[in-house]
């Protein structure tokens, strides 16, 4: 590295890095240097000149937000002239804003009255009419008011830079130009709302935020996404136990500033009516309002008599991607001592499985990529899947890290995925083909022509191009299961430098359901069931055995269930009905089907008692995003009626005759971290709000089928049975294109 | 070609180098310019080596005619010898400066002569490819330059190997869509390359990273057009004719009121005063002069008693004012200058691009101040408000657009306040209330 540059800053010396802009450097000896238009991470736009200061032997004021630091420099942040220009750029941009702070969403929370309370002037001189526009409605979720719009060009450049969406431009000029949507008279973009996020005054407003509230009415809490395996940190802002809004508000974590379209307005589902709030009981054919006493102890005598007729095997589990770790591993437990079966799997949708067995045989596990070696690496290789449809911060942070330091960008795909644009090199494949070029690369097999577009002479050019790639950090969708994971782990440990490895599933806690065990053939942290040491680790710990023979996986319960031999179905936040084609005559064969839900799915119109679930928003556990960082969820407010899944489970278990001593998802949690292998994180780190990351150490079995692996393929829009039921996500335009669209 | 009155009335102070041939019937044509010494300074140009080509240009003290004046000798030399990267040229025929309208007559009646200009410019900094930019509003002039450019590569001036010397140079026309700041060299560069016409950060410099990202020169329709006969004639040759460190001669557009309004080559450093009485025919109707614009609306105003000024870059910036773009604007006695500070102001509050707050705000709050003001609806202390306004402008902005809207506003408020208060006392316009014709005429079709 260069020599540090040395200057100083109102008689600071300071030393910082060559190359670094002065509004950065004064950071560093905390001199706040006031700006609107810059915007750490995005290109210079020497717009608003807010951050004028006097540097000596330079006759004119300068801006510190595009000057770069010299040796010797000697600046001043605060001698009259500097506070004169912050106090007449404030002044010059009041004079067409409209001063409705009284009803701006941004009230409170608004860059602009900062700086006018801080460096302003309390009267104008401007006795001029003002120019006014009317509001534009740019799509349902973007509204935008030029009169407050102060010209930063955050929006256009967070647009353009940030999603490469290029929604916005400039229109007319002087006094007059406004922020445009390029095509058309509305936004045709991705509806991320980083735009709304981004904008430092109340120009850009919130469809469903947009004069609700007052941002001091509020009460803010740090929770996770609940939509896509990434995990991102997301601030909901609640008031009288309703959900008003969802922005990262201290922009830390591994997202910064981003949500995508699902994080910023998808939550509402959480608020939507049809939620159900009272259990329901099938009588006569028909469900009926319960209490929740009715429901359990009616689902409690149910399982005593099923398991006491057909034995332990006769029941069958499925859980839920997107309910906690702490849930998911007490629903395991639940399964595998209180009703004694290992008949438990979920929608399995990356083959997290496989690289654990992997990297633990290459004694590698070291190598699990997390979210932030992709902001960092040089070289990134993503095979079968579409970021910026299944996994938007990834699509986020792969763009920034080739825009910001030019990482080459290497991607194998069946469709023309948007992130083309960012590759270096691209090869098209069909269906299969994905599996096909990775043995074809490690030479374990022939390259069949047929899968590849451009044949072999593609293929040749594309694995020529990835021998100079060092530190790959791979990215795989559920094209690469089973077999296909060791060979391309066994590839990429091949490569120089430190290879890692992540698999890309889908919602958010994919990664831990399988971390803890809701799988039929292992126990929490991979050890297979049939492994009498794990079990006995566990065993000890419950006071309890559990069964000694791998499960039925939910495809051979399908089976089951159709043949007679599974008479109870157990269904904690999943829609098999639909993610599993298991049809209405194959569940009404069931003795019984329990259901725990948020919502009347296809799954809860069928069964005998469905109970009102908790969403994320109304509980507290962790999640383990698909890089297998552990992050923290807050409960932000309550729902009358609903009980969350470790509620349910604490019930049920008591009424079968368990005696559980834990109090809260923090006991589970505890327990996770004492028993299940990788996840011996610091809790302290979990609370201030990081993403911990796991190492998980383990031989599971193999993958019983390769089908069992298998994508929602949900659009940028979609995320199963939640977005079916947000407001927000169904309004735009934008969600009925097909999956693949590009923006 | 005659869309206008021939705007050259001819004077016995003219010296004639870049209109030498102008009047020449045909000489728009190839075969005629060359018998005139068409093409005579690139053949001595690619004899000679690009940094000696440099160094001659250095030598003439030729100062940019754009408005800045910088020495264009020593803009060639900041572009990298060694480049991987392509390089260009970039000719400015932006001319929106109110009170300027001389690129016009030089790319008219002497396209060759710009050609060349352009052709000696690349071959000095290692350029294969030039772009003249020409306003919206000269369309025409497009038409009269392309076919130029298509009879210069049927004789082999430019292509490949021009004139068997090796040298390679291609030569387009791009036509801008009639905004002023198209002008300012780095939003011509984003309106060339087809973004909207914003000005870029500097530093990078346009000759670092330019065009495309790649070292590129911008200069002048005036200032390449003077390059041939410098390299014809040599360096010292033409710095003799103007005064130290100013050289040549320029084109001044005299216009406004004036008895003989019009376009005339005269040396650099002649004073105003004989401008004015010798070339331009003295204020006309026999009225006293107010005041002058020496250098397009973007220079502060002379009063009548600061005339004797010579007209070269350094002299009027000692007394404060810019020699600009040669837009030489007279004003009448009977003048408001409250309303020409108005009118002024209009056209910036237009043209301003709108990407920085001071100029975007300061404009348009300092137009509806000046309209107000002149309406009768004026008030103490909109005086100092609007001087104080200017200044925050000044020095502030990212591009110089900013300080050209403020430098002549500052200097009216200062030397004409008189006018102003005389506004306050009367309740109207005292210029009007004498039922005087109040307006300016400029030249560049911008009535004021
Ligand atoms: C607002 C603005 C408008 C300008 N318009 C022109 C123009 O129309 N023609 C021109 O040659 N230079 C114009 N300039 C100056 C150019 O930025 C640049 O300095 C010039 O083209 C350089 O050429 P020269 O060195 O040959 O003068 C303008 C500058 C500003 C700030
Ligand atoms: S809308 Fe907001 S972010 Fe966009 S330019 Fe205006 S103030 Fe800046
Ligand atoms: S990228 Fe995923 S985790 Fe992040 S906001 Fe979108 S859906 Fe939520
Ligand atoms: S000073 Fe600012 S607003 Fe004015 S033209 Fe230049 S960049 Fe645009
Ligand atoms: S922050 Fe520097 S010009 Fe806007």
């Amino acid at each position: 590295m260069a020599d540090p540059i040395t200057l100083t800053i109102d008689g600071k010396p300071v030393s910082v890095a060559a190359g670094t802009l002065l509004i950065d450097a004064a950071k560093q000896v905390s001199v706040e240097v006031p700006s609107f238009c810059y915007y750490p991470g995005l290109s210079l736009q020497g717009a608003c000149r807010m951050c004028l200061v006097s540097i000596e032997k330079m006759p004119k004021l300068q801006t510190a937000c595009t000057t770069v630091v010299t040796n010797g420099m000697v600046v001043h942040t605060e001698t009259p002239e500097v506070k004169n220009a912050r106090k007449s750029m404030l002044e010059m941009l009041l004079t067409n804003h409209p001063l409705d702070c009284p009803v701006c969403d941004k009230g409170g929370e608004c860059e602009l009255q900062d700086a006018v309370f801080r460096y302003g002037a309390a009267e104008t001189r401007f006795l001029e009419t003002k120019i006014h526009e009317d509001e534009k409605k740019f799509s349902n979720l973007v509204y935008y008011d030029r009169p407050r719009c102060i010209l930063c060009y955050r929006c256009i450049r967070v647009c353009d830079e940030g999603m490469d969406v290029n929604a916005y431009g400039i229109g007319f000029r002087a006094a007059h130009s406004e922020i445009i949507p390029n095509r058309g008279e509305h936004l045709e973009c991705e509806e991320c709302g980083m735009c709304i996020d981004i904008c430092p005054v109340g120009a850009l407003t919130s469809g469903t935020y947009r004069y609700k509230t007052r941002p001091w009415e509020l009460t803010y809490t740090g929770t996770i996404c609940n939509h896509c395996g990434d995990g991102c940190k997301t601030t909901l802002s609640v008031r009288n136990h309703e959900v008003i809004r969802a922005n990262n508000r201290d922009h830390s974590g591994i997202n910064g500033e981003f949500l995508c379209v699902k994080g910023r307005f998808g939550w509402d589902f959480v608020n939507n009516p049809q939620r159900l709030t009272l259990p329901r009981i099938r009588r006569n054919g028909k469900q009926e309002e319960s209490s929740w006493e009715e429901a359990l102890s009616l689902t409690a005598d149910k399982l005593k008599s099923i398991l006491a007729a057909h034995g332990p095997d006769s029941v069958a589990v499925v859980g839920s991607n997107r309910t906690t770790n702490e849930e998911n591993y007490l629903l395991q437990r639940f399964s595998r001592t209180v009703l004694g079966t290992n008949n438990i799997d979920h929608h399995r949708t990356a083959d997290f499985s496989s690289l654990v067995g992997a990297l633990t045989a290459a004694k590698a596990t070291d190598r699990y990529a997390t979210m932030e070696n992709i902001v960092g690496a040089k070289h990134i290789f993503l095979i079968g899947n579409d970021p910026t449809h299944q996994h938007p911060l990834v699509a986020y942070q792969i763009r920034q890290a080739v825009r910001q330091h030019g990482a080459q960008l290497y991607v194998i795909s069946q469709g023309d995925i948007k992130l083309r644009r960012q590759a270096a090199r691209y090869l098209q494949v069909q269906l299969g083909g994905e599996a096909a070029v990775v043995s074809a690369l490690v030479g374990a097999s022939a390259l069949p022509n047929n899968l590849i577009a451009g044949g072999s002479e593609a293929f040749g050019a594309f694995a020529e191009s990835l021998k100079s790639a060092v530190d790959l950090v791979i990215l795989f969708g559920d094209a690469i299961r089973g077999d296909e994971v060791r060979t391309m782990v066994r590839w990429g440990l091949s490569m120089p430098g430190e290879t890692r490895f992540a698999p890309l599933g889908d919602y958010a806690n994919s990664r831990g359901a399988a971390d803890m065990g809701m799988l039929p053939g292992n126990l929490p942290g991979y050890a297979p069931v049939t492994d009498e040491s794990a079990r006995r680790k566990f065993e000890s710990a419950w006071g309890q055995a559990t069964p000694i023979s791998s499960g039925l996986h939910i495809k051979a319960v399908a089976e089951g269930i159709e043949a007679g031999r599974i008479k109870a179905l157990l269904v904690f936040g999943s829609n098999p009905a639909r993610t599993f084609g298991l049809s209405k005559s194959t569940l009404a064969k069931l003795e019984l089907l329990f259901v725990a839900e948020l919502f009347s799915t296809e799954t809860a119109e069928c069964a005998d008692v469905v109970v009102p679930a908790t969403s994320f928003a109304e509980k507290s556990g962790t999640f383990t995003n698909t890089f297998g960082q552990v992050q923290a969820l807050k409960k932000t407010m309550r729902k009358a009626g609903t009980k969350s899944d470790l509620e349910i489970l604490l019930a049920l278990a008591r009424l079968l005759g368990h005696k559980w001593s834990y109090q809260s998802a923090d006991d589970v949690l505890r327990e996770i971290i004492a028993l299940v292998p990788g996840y011996a994180i610091a809790l302290p780190n979990l609370l201030i709000g990081r993403a911990v990351a796991t190492r998980p150490e383990g031989t599971p079995p193999p993958l019983e089928k390769p089908d069992l692996i298998f994508s929602s393929r949900d659009n940028l829009f979609g995320s199963g049975t939640l977005s079916r039921y947000s407001w927000a996500l169904n309004s735009v335009d934008e969600a009925r294109k097909p999956y693949g669209h590009e923006f | 070609m005659a869309h206008y009155e021939n705007p050259m009335r001819g004077s016995s102070l003219e010296v004639k180098v870049l209109t030498e041939r102008f009047g020449i019937p045909n000489v728009e044509k190839l075969d005629v310019f060359v018998q005139h010494n068409g093409y005579e300074g690139l053949r001595k140009a690619l004899t000679m080596t690009p940094d000696a080509v440099i160094a001659e240009v250095k030598k003439s003290a030729l100062r940019g005619r754009g408005g800045a004046g910088f020495n264009a000798g020593m803009k060639w030399g900041f572009v990298p010898r060694q480049s991987p990267k392509p390089k260009y040229v970039v000719c400015n025929a932006d001319e929106s400066e109110p009170g300027t309208c001389k690129d016009r007559v030089l790319i008219e009646y002497d396209p060759h002569q710009l050609i060349e200009g352009n052709i000696i410019a690349g071959y000095a900094i290692g350029s294969h490819q030039g772009y003249i930019y020409i306003r919206g509003e000269y369309r025409y002039l497009m038409e009269i330059l392309d076919r130029a450019i298509g009879e210069a590569y049927a004789a082999g001036f430019l292509g490949k190997n021009i004139l068997g010397s090796g040298f390679d140079f291609d030569l387009a026309t791009h036509t801008g869509a009639g905004a002023y700041e198209c002008g300012e060299e780095t939003a011509l560069l984003n309106s060339l390359e087809g973004l909207r016409g914003y000005p870029r950060v500097k530093p990078p410099f346009p000759a670092v990273v330019g065009l495309y990202g790649c070292p590129t020169i911008i200069n002048n329709v005036e200032t390449l057009s003077s390059v041939p006969s410098i390299l014809r004639n040599g360096g010292d040759w033409y710095a003799k004719i103007g005064t130290p460190n100013n050289g040549g001669t320029r084109l001044f557009a005299l216009s406004g009121h004036i008895e003989r309004p019009g376009i005339y080559e005269l040396p650099m450093g002649i004073p105003l005063r004989r401008i004015l009485e010798e070339v331009g025919g003295g204020v006309w109707k026999g009225k006293k002069l107010k005041c002058v614009i020496p250098g397009g609306s973007s220079c502060p105003v002379l009063t009548a008693s600061e005339i004797d000024v010579p007209m070269d870059f350094d002299s009027l910036s000692k007394i404060g004012s810019m020699l600009g773009s040669g837009g030489v604007v007279f004003i009448d006695e009977d003048t408001c200058m409250v309303k020409a500070a108005w009118r002024i102001m209009k056209f910036y509050a237009h043209e301003s691009c709108g990407w920085c707050i001071p100029c975007r705000e300061g404009t348009a709050w300092l137009k509806a101040l000046l309209e107000r003001f002149h309406g009768n609806g004026g008030m103490a202390e909109d005086i100092d408000t609007a001087l104080d306004v200017s200044y925050n402008m000044l020095g502030k902005t990212l591009c110089p657009l900013g300080d050209a809207a403020a430098m002549p506003t500052i200097s009216i408020l200062k030397k004409f306040r008189h006018e102003f208060e005389e506004h306050l006392k009367l309740g109207s316009c005292p210029f009007e209330a004498r039922g005087s014709e109040s307006g300016v005429r400029v030249s560049a079709g911008v009535a004021i």
